[in-house]
């Protein structure tokens, strides 16, 4: 099959960019989309061209690398991670729109690679149990529910991709956040820190994200469909953590 | 040293409470509730137009004597006026804040932008919000102070009512604000539940009924008034 | 030069009881003097810099991904063995290290086996602390599955993904020790080269993949945790981005090589449907679990649908040959099964190369949404690549490059050859023989980082304590000056074809004469075919872009050029390895029934390669393997 593709191109993080028309011609349809770019990209070189720059790494939908705004939706709305997307998805003579997703906190970095640390600065500040290694008792010493153990692993699915912030209208990064805070904070180890892990997560994710309107567009190209009742329980961690009568705190950075 | 992350000890706790955008949105939502609760009740009160001039005009009159003599006359009203005012005040700063902090989020737009799946309702809560904003500010001067040009009647809201709903682009206007508030409350009592973290798998499926219930009735009636002056129902 | 493995006197049993005991311990107030540069943020070397970080050690992490989560690590599917007998099905940690060192052949070493399994249930007490969602039972309990190579059910999981969360677990402590500013984060930053100063490992050479800047840092001791290599064969299992480079400097530099030749050709995976495809996909094997593998017993069947083919047509060839282990069956096996069937011309799907796995009567026994529950997302994976609902027609896999159980050679302390470089998971050799059993890489690689290097990395460092070395000396210098040359040399060849395009080229030569049977013609072959095509490569590659900015380009042919000499060296050893072992299958050592022949009189070693440059004969160094507590049998599924 044949498909028009419109690019976002920037050469480096201080140059700026913009959309460049490509043909790709000869597209197997069971060709992944990103195989599809790996075709261009190869026809690129043979006319010595600069590639196009994407991330990607596991080609599977589990590390979290690929990523881009495909016709205006991350991920193009399939709710797959990119990798995911097959060429049968599209009809032949489509027109692509490819960008990278855009948030101030993801500073574009090449075409259509961006700089997603702020995600891993949100993870830094709470987002995990404090169990050093060695300290554990026995796996089974705590019986977890099989419901409550599901409902944790629902959110602890999210695989990092940063599609729920590039496609919400506010650029907030509260689905993410949610996902990681519920994962931890519904699991009985998790309930120490529940409080103080919400609160300093929410507030180092408004450092760098906006706020949530509940768009729920999130939700919808969430390739792990991660559920917004998260972001509700997220917040209620939150506000509970502003009422407690003591302000939760613990050793989470050396100041 | 054994302290949080977070850098806010030394702000008194209510701004730095303000300060996040989740208590921006526990602040939307709490003034939000307030508003609903006003609208409601202030739809059901405006039933009574359908009783008649009588009914209505002594309910008018009953409010302005809420709470006397306890309270001076019209006190309990401006008692709720302050609280209403501040209300709408701190909903609107927050919400503009919020926008604000949405434009900073994404300071480069999308060449090409679609929307996955956010209802109309979620899309156009700022935009349709500003245009009640315009409505309070018209109603006020229309039903309240009487000076958008019709023979005003102090203390008559029924003739005031089929005064200025006799003029069809008024009634007209009336209507659309009122469907704009109807979509406003529909994305906004579902949101409240959300910003609140009211939430919890098992009720999870009915707080968008319940807020598209509420939203429906609010709205019927409130422009069943004008259709009903326009219809000549009633006079 | 004589290897010298330091496994601690004592039987089996007590030795890494008295190791713990014997091994020098550092005050914890001298911790913090001691720089580690840790190299990777896999399972292993995520849970390595978070525990040493925890200890007190300054620790320095670097990553070329963009996040330490995304290592591919994450994309493990089925689970992590453990010897918690929580099954009371007759597991032991005893067991778990037979399995283990039968499952590899009887080409590991006893000592690090056991230590392994001793430990396994410590990783799996400490990934529960720390919030990894394991599958429970209905009482709460922890639920365990089977996998190839055991009878007993000891695989802990979560759902489909047991990979990504126990990365995630390590990142989620790693991440902690960030906060808390103990580790010092690198990441979009590969190393291109260790610094060796007086025969000790004292540092790396970095080129950050953003600005290019090429630079060192120093360190007490450095530790790769960088992962297989699997993708030397193009196609693989592995994400696109593993690679050899960091092992591959470090042998440059003086590290062995051990056992390149034992390469883990997976059963389960979905089979190539063209000459675009970039990787394979692995279905876990948990799924043999219910799944069961057939091909038709006549040719003229293999083009019918699957469902209309009688039972009574239907070849069940694992179940057939291995009754007691069935369609868990070790991969090596299994996946040898497979081609025979294929090449016996009873393969099914594009090219005659697939063959069923069927689900059929799992889900009339079971019921579709117990299997739903058990490997749900990975028949929604199937669904999205293949377009086919496995739910309703077979599977079609095949084997395909998965695991390199070659790796750096390292001793009982997972220290190399090279004083002072660290090497643990899938990066080293030590711990699977000829082949790895399913479920124990994870186990593998948090073993080494959560508890074994931790302990271990006290003997090195304790005498190397105010003897720092600082960047300028020239050893960086020189080091440095020779990544950015090669840099340099990369983008002017002025050639005409892609590094993309001679990969697969290289991939090619290696799946065909050095995969999943081998002989020594073929490999012959390779070997020259191999070093004409790196020749050609420096002269031809074709890399546009600068060297100073992002340039992905570069990256991958910087990487393809270390799989060349790589390529080389895992040619040369099957080719000196003149017996069949786990996954290495020379056709010329096979019993009549087809399966691998060993030869312990001669071959009972570890083969540790000494690099003595491009194109050079490498020398052979070998570690003899000492079994004093496992027979030496003939391994049997039957
Ligand atoms: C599809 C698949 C499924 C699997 N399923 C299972 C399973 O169910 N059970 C099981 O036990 N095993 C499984 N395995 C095997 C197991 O996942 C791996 O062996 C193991 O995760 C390797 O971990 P690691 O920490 O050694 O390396 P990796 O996770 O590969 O990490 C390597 C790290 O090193 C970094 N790095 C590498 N080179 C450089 C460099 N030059 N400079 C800077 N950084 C560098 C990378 O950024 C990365 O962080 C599976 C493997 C695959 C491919
Ligand atoms: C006066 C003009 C008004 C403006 C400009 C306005 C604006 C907004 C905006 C922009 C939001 C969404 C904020 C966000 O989630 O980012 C919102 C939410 C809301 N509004 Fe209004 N609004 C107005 C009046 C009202 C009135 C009169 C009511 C009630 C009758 C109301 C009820 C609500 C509710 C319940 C929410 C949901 C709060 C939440 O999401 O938690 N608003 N408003
Ligand atoms: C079509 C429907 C409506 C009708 C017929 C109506 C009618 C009236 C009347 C008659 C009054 C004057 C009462 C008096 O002075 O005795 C009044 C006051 C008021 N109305 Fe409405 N109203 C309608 C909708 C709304 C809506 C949707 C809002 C808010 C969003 C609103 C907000 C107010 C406010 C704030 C006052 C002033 C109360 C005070 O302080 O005295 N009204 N309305
Ligand atoms: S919540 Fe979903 S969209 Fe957001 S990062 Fe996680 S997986 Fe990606
Ligand atoms: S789209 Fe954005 S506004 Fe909230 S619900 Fe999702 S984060
Ligand atoms: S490349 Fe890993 S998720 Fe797409």
């Amino acid at each position: 099959m044949n498909v028009k593709l419109i690019v976002w191109r920037q050469k480096n993080p201080s140059t700026p960019g913009s959309m460049k028309e490509y043909e790709a011609k000869n597209i197997p349809k069971e060709a992944s989309f990103l195989e599809m770019l790996d075709i261009v990209n190869e026809e690129l070189i043979e006319k010595n061209e600069e590639p196009i720059a994407f991330e990607h790494d596991c080609r599977e939908g589990i590390c979290g690398s690929c990523g881009m705004m495909i016709n205006g939706k991350a991920h193009g709305g399939f709710r797959t991670a990119t990798c995911q997307i097959h060429m049968r998805q599209f009809q032949d003579g489509d027109t692509i729109w490819v960008e990278p997703f855009r948030a101030r906190a993801f500073p574009i970095i090449r075409d259509l690679i961006v700089d997603r640390t702020a995600m891993d600065s949100v993870m830094q500040s709470g987002g995990f149990i404090s169990a050093p290694t060695g300290c554990a008792p026995d796996a089974n010493a705590i019986p977890i529910p099989k419901d409550v153990a599901e409902y944790s692993m629902d959110a602890a699915e999210c695989i990092g991709c940063g599609a729920c912030v590039a496609q919400c209208p506010n650029g907030a990064g509260q689905l993410f956040t949610a996902a990681k805070v519920s994962h931890l904070g519904l699991l009985p180890q998790g309930q120490a820190e529940r409080y103080v892990r919400a609160d300093n997560m929410v507030t180092t994710m408004e450092e760098y994200f906006g706020g949530c309107s509940n768009f729920r567009e999130c939700e919808a190209v969430c390739p792990k469909s991660i559920s917004t009742d998260f972001i509700a329980r997220l917040n209620r961690d939150y506000l509970k953590a502003q009422f407690l009568p003591k302000k939760p705190s613990g050793k989470f950075k050396n100041e | 040293m054994e302290t949080a992350t977070v850098s806010r000890n030394g702000t008194p706790w209510v701004l730095a409470f303000y300060r996040s955008a989740l208590g921006k949105k526990a602040v939307m939502a709490v003034t939000g509730i307030m508003l609903f609760g006003f609208v409601f009740v202030h739809m059901l009160g405006n039933l009574k137009l359908y009783l008649g001039a009588d009914a209505i005009n002594h309910y008018g009159e009953f409010l302005r004597s809420v709470g006397y003599p306890l309270l001076p006359h019209e006190g309990a009203l401006w008692i709720a006026r302050v609280v209403l005012l501040t209300a709408v005040a701190l909903h609107i700063t927050s919400a503009i804040q919020i926008w604000l902090m949405a434009k900073e989020s994404r300071p480069e737009e999308y060449t090409k932008k679609e929307y996955a799946i956010a209802s109309y309702a979620s899309r156009t809560m700022r935009w349709g919000g500003l245009i009640v904003l315009a409505f309070i500010l018209f109603h006020l001067a229309d039903l309240t102070l009487g000076r958008t040009g019709y023979e005003f009647l102090e203390g008559k809201p029924y003739e005031n009512i089929v005064a200025s709903f006799s003029r069809t682009p008024v009634a007209i206007f009336y209507i659309i604000a009122n469907l704009m508030l109807g979509l406003h409350l529909y994305h906004g009592l579902w949101s409240m539940f959300q910003s609140l973290g009211w939430n919890n798998p098992r009720f999870n499926s009915w707080r968008n009924e319940f807020a598209a219930a509420f939203a429906v009735i609010i709205t019927i009636g409130n422009i069943s008034f004008p259709i009903a002056v326009m219809a000549g129902l009633v006079k | 030069m004589e290897l010298k493995s330091a496994i601690p006197p004592g039987p089996l049993a007590q030795k890494w009881t008295s190791a713990k005991f014997t091994n020098k311990l550092v005050n914890p107030a001298n911790k913090r003097k001691f720089d580690v540069i840790v190299v990777g943020a896999g399972l292993a070397g995520a849970s390595a810099a978070a525990t040493l970080g925890e200890l007190g050690y300054k620790v320095t992490c670097i990553v070329y991904h963009d996040s330490p989560r995304r290592a591919h690590s994450i994309a493990a599917q089925g689970g992590i063995n453990a010897a918690k007998n929580y099954q009371n099905d007759g597991d032991s940690v005893h067991r778990l290290f037979y399995d283990t060192i039968k499952g590899g052949d009887f080409r590991a070493r006893e000592a690090n086996v056991h230590r392994l399994a001793e430990v396994s249930v410590d990783i799996i007490d400490q990934c529960v602390a720390q919030g990894v969602p394991f599958a429970r039972e209905y009482g709460g309990m922890l639920d365990n599955r089977s996998f190839g190579g055991a009878q007993v059910s000891r695989t802990f999981y979560a759902r489909g993904q047991t990979g990504q969360q126990l990365l995630l677990g390590a990142y989620s402590a790693l991440s902690r020790q960030i906060g808390l500013g103990n580790v010092k984060m690198i990441t979009r930053t590969e190393v291109q080269d260790i610094v060796v100063v007086d025969g000790k490992a004292r540092g790396v050479v970095c080129r950050d993949l953003v600005s290019g800047k090429v630079y060192s840092l120093a360190g007490d001791a450095v530790v790769l945790g960088t992962g297989g290599y699997a993708p030397v064969f193009y196609l693989s299992t592995n994400a696109k981005y593993s690679n050899c480079t960091a092992i591959w400097r470090a042998h440059r530099r003086g590290a062995l090589f051990a056992n390149p030749c034992y390469t883990q050709i997976h059963p389960t995976c979905i089979p190539q449907t063209g000459d675009f495809q970039s990787k394979l996909t692995l279905m876990s094997e948990s799924l043999r679990n219910d799944g069961r593998v057939w091909v038709p017993k006549k040719q003229a069947d293999c083009a019918k649908p699957p469902g209309s083919i009688a039972e009574a047509d239907r070849d069940y060839y694992l179940e057939r040959k291995y009754p007691s282990y069935g369609n868990l069956a070790p991969r090596d096996i299994s996946s040898r099964a497979a081609k025979e069937a294929c090449d016996d011309g009873r393969g099914v799907g594009p090219g005659g190369r697939g063959v069923y796995l069927d689900f059929s009567e799992a889900i009339g026994r079971l019921g579709k949404n117990v299997i739903a529950e058990r490997y749900g997302n990975l028949f929604t994976m199937y669904h999205e690549i293949t377009d086919e609902n496995p739910y309703d027609v077979p599977m079609r896999i095949y084997p395909a490059a998965h695991y390199t159980m070659g790796g750096l050679w390292v001793d009982y302390n997972l220290m190399s050859n090279l004083e002072g470089l660290f090497v643990i998971g899938e990066a080293n050799f030590s711990d699977h023989g000829a082949n790895r059993l399913g479920a124990s890489a994870l186990m593998q690689g948090l073993a080494d980082g959560y508890f074994v290097l931790p302990y271990t990395i006290g003997n090195y460092l304790v005498p190397m304590m105010g003897k720092k070395v600082a960047t300028d000396r020239p050893e960086f210098k020189a080091a440095e000056a020779e990544v950015a040359d090669r840099t340099k040399k990369l983008l002017s060849t002025g050639g005409k074809k892609s590094a993309e395009a001679y990969w697969r080229d290289l991939g090619k030569i290696m799946w065909e004469k050095s995969g999943m049977a081998r002989d020594a013609a073929g490999l012959k072959a390779a070997r020259s075919e191999i070093a004409a095509l790196r020749e050609e490569y420096w002269k031809n590659v074709k890399v546009l872009g600068a060297g100073d900015e992002p340039n992905q380009a570069l990256e991958k042919a910087s990487r393809v050029a270390d799989f060349f000499e790589l390529a080389e060296l895992m040619v040369v050893d099957g080719l000196a390895r003149e017996e069949s072992a786990g996954g290495h299958f020379r056709t010329e050592h096979q019993t009549e029934e087809g399966e691998a022949k060993r030869n312990d009189e001669e071959f009972s070693y570890v083969s540790a390669w000494e690099w003595k440059g491009v194109g050079a004969e490498p020398q052979l160094h070998k570690e003899p393997l000492v079994y004093e507590e496992v027979k030496l049998a003939t391994r049997s599924y039957k």
